[in-house]
């Protein structure tokens, strides 16, 4: 651990490393992060499914790359597919626990968690994949060292950076992004100008569901997927919202860098078998540090 | 003090009338009923002791998980840590009490490591005993880090806690690291060991339903029942909040810490990810027992987990390789359609067959 340490404070450049690594891994987070805010905001659902619709969505984009297309290509194709399955899980069981007590939808969605981890388990077998994106990887030569890039990195952060983009402009321009911010500020009074709730609530899961599905495609390409790394995911969107609280927009995004470059300096430093100690260490972390900061309101975390 | 605890009839937050009194009929006859099972079980299906003894751990997860979610309101997703933290302690115990537990660990062959038998037998004592004590006083600690959550933090937060504790136990290679560890082997017969925690385990089950029986009819039972329906109002009638949940926290690590231990002892193998801190085996299938059941009552977790692990083991083997989906599919049917559990629903149907009486209700 100490060498690692020492390691980087010789080699300098092992920093940029981590850096640029930790904010192409952040912008993803950030969009799972964003979905998950856009769903407890909304309709007050903490979805544990969250980590396994990202996964679902790399397996769809690893899938079209082994039919000999470029995984790219799953992106639009992982948008609709988790859009639908977005709605129908609504439909199926999200409906039936919005309006009950909080810890029902979050044991509701944990079950759904399992069922999806353990049915891409069977589909796909529990070995870790790759969507290989065949691009090529650059090296840069900066202060007496290099560091590289993947291309496939750079093309993420700017597919995360439009996707981001294009949510925000849908969110403030269109209609139903209008309804969806009506509802998330009081439900009853939305319903009583004539929104239909009910449809809010479908829409905005299903939106949920097909972010996420874009973020796993980016996952999968510049990373790596497994069936059981879902809970992982599911953990860092936690993290990520619960440091930036919902409907703040600037602090999901400098969250889910942050996230992204602690838990690369934590793998580096710790050794790769405790990078997820460090995002669950994180969670434990921002809980403890937003209970320290209620306690002076004295109030609970709630 | 025992005036308050007395009164028969009070009414819970929903104006469902709650019953406390100490032991109907209904009570005692569903006890003679459990305890002739634990005494004919093994009798009459000698092949299945392994499983009934694991039915009692079953037992014994989803009560001291109703500790929590169902009397107190706390909806715990981490309980689990206290299996695995007891399973560590008393494995630890046992091979620390007589030989260096780090050689032990990272020999490729425990069988050099001889346990005379009063070696075992006194390792097993000791171990169950520190495992107990152990785990309540990492509930204390950990106490000050979780308690300021509540609702869906205090879940995922201890959650946190119970994948933490299995990523870190993976890394620490003086407890075996993620390879894990074989427990002494028992100085005696296969049946002769099934037979032994046979009784270890139910003889647990029964203290632990017996001592939360008597500890929901104290002023203690009444506070934390306090605590589920209004905390602020809880606190400003001067029950401690803080005290009462670690305190609370703390019964249900002293008896998970027992069932680690013994569990641990009965595989004869632990490693951390999927013996130790199971979290989406047994630690989601204490907080679905207890649903099924019906949280919040004294029979609720003990009924759900008798149904739950016979659906579950009769069931298993069919499924072919579809199990852990059935499984996913059984909780969120569980959750979504029938949240009031067995007892609850049998309570609203039958309120009399609970000594509760409804005004103007006819019977």
């Amino acid at each position: 651990m100490l060498d690692n340490l020492n390691l980087l404070a010789l080699a300098p450049v092992l920093n940029i490393q981590i850096l640029l690594d930790g904010i192409f891994i952040g912008a993803i987070f950030a969009l799972a992060a964003y979905g998950l805010a856009l769903v407890w905001g909304v309709m007050n659902v903490k979805n544990l499914a969250q980590g396994e619709f990202v996964i679902m969505g790399g397996y769809i984009a690893w899938y079209v790359g082994t039919l000999g297309i470029h995984p790219l290509f799953g992106l639009p194709i992982s948008i609709v597919v988790m859009f639908a399955f977005g709605w129908v899980t609504y439909k199926l069981i999200i409906a039936r626990v919005v309006e009950k007590d909080m810890f029902i939808s979050l044991l509701a969605t944990f079950g759904m968690a399992i069922v999806i981890q353990q049915a891409l388990n069977l589909a796909f077998g529990p070995e870790i994949q790759i969507a290989d994106s065949g691009l090529p990887t650059h090296s840069f030569k900066a202060l007496g060292g290099s560091f590289t890039v993947a291309e496939i990195k750079f093309y993420s952060f700017l597919i995360c950076c439009f996707l981001a983009a294009a949510v925000i402009a849908f969110m403030k321009k269109s209609r139903m992004g209008q309804a969806i911010r009506a509802t998330a500020q009081d439900a009853r009074a939305a319903k009583v100008m004539g929104i239909d709730t009910e449809q809010v609530f479908a829409f905005t899961y299903a939106l949920n569901a097909a972010i996420c599905g874009a973020a796993g495609v980016m996952i999968s390409m510049i990373w790596v997927i497994q069936p059981f790394y879902g809970i992982t995911h599911s953990i860092r969107s936690f993290v990520i919202v619960t440091a930036a609280g919902f409907g703040n927009l600037p602090g999901v995004i400098t969250a889910a860098f942050g996230l992204g470059i602690a838990e690369q300096y934590g793998g580096f430093i710790l050794g790769a078998e405790l990078q997820q100690a460090t995002v669950v260490g994180m969670l434990l972390f921002v809980l403890m540090w937003r209970q320290l900061q209620m306690r002076r309101h004295r109030q609970a975390v709630q | 003090m025992m005036a308050v605890a007395e009164k028969s009839v009070e009414q819970d937050e929903v104006g469902k009338p709650t019953a406390r009194r100490n032991y109907t009929a209904n009570d005692i006859m569903m006890f003679g009923a459990i305890v002739l099972f634990g005494i004919l079980g093994p009798i009459l299906f000698p092949n299945y002791t392994f499983q009934i003894a694991v039915l009692w751990l079953m037992v014994l997860f989803a009560q001291t998980w109703d500790v929590m979610g169902g009397q107190m309101g706390y909806n715990s997703l981490g309980n689990i840590f206290f299996f695995g933290a007891g399973m560590y302690i008393c494995t630890v115990t046992q091979i620390g009490l007589f030989t260096d537990v780090g050689a032990y660990t990272s020999s490729t062959d425990q069988g050099n490591f001889n346990f005379t038998p009063d070696q075992y037998y006194i390792g097993v004592a000791v171990g169950l005993v520190f495992a107990a004590i152990g785990s309540a006083l990492l509930a204390v600690a950990l106490g000050w880090i979780v308690f300021g959550l509540r609702g869906p933090y205090f879940a995922i937060g201890t959650l946190g806690i119970a994948l933490a504790a299995g990523e870190l136990i993976g890394a620490w290679e003086w407890v075996g690291g993620g390879g894990g560890i074989p427990i002494p082997v028992y100085p005696g017969s296969g049946d002769g060991k099934s037979f032994f925690y046979y009784v270890l385990c139910f003889a647990s089950a029964i203290a632990t339903f017996l001592f939360l029986k008597w500890l929901y009819s104290t002023r203690f039972g009444l506070a934390i029942n306090a605590i589920r329906d209004d905390e602020e109002k809880a606190e400003a009638m001067g029950v401690h909040t803080l005290r009462h949940k670690t305190v609370a926290w703390a019964i249900s690590a002293f008896f998970l810490g027992i069932a680690g231990g013994l569990f641990g002892n009965m595989t004869g193998f632990i490693e951390p990810l999927e013996v130790a801190f199971p979290t989406i085996t047994f630690g989601i299938f204490m907080v679905a027992m207890a649903l099924l059941g019906g949280k919040g009552t004294i029979w609720g977790p003990v009924l759900g987990a008798i149904v739950f692990h016979i659906v579950k083991e009769a069931t298993w083997t069919y499924f072919l390789g579809w199990q852990w989906i059935a499984l996913g599919v059984i909780i969120i049917i569980n959750i979504v359609f029938f949240q009031q559990g067995i007892v609850g629903w049998l309570q609203e149907k039958y309120p009399h067959w609970f000594g509760i009486e409804v005004e103007g209700a006819s019977k």
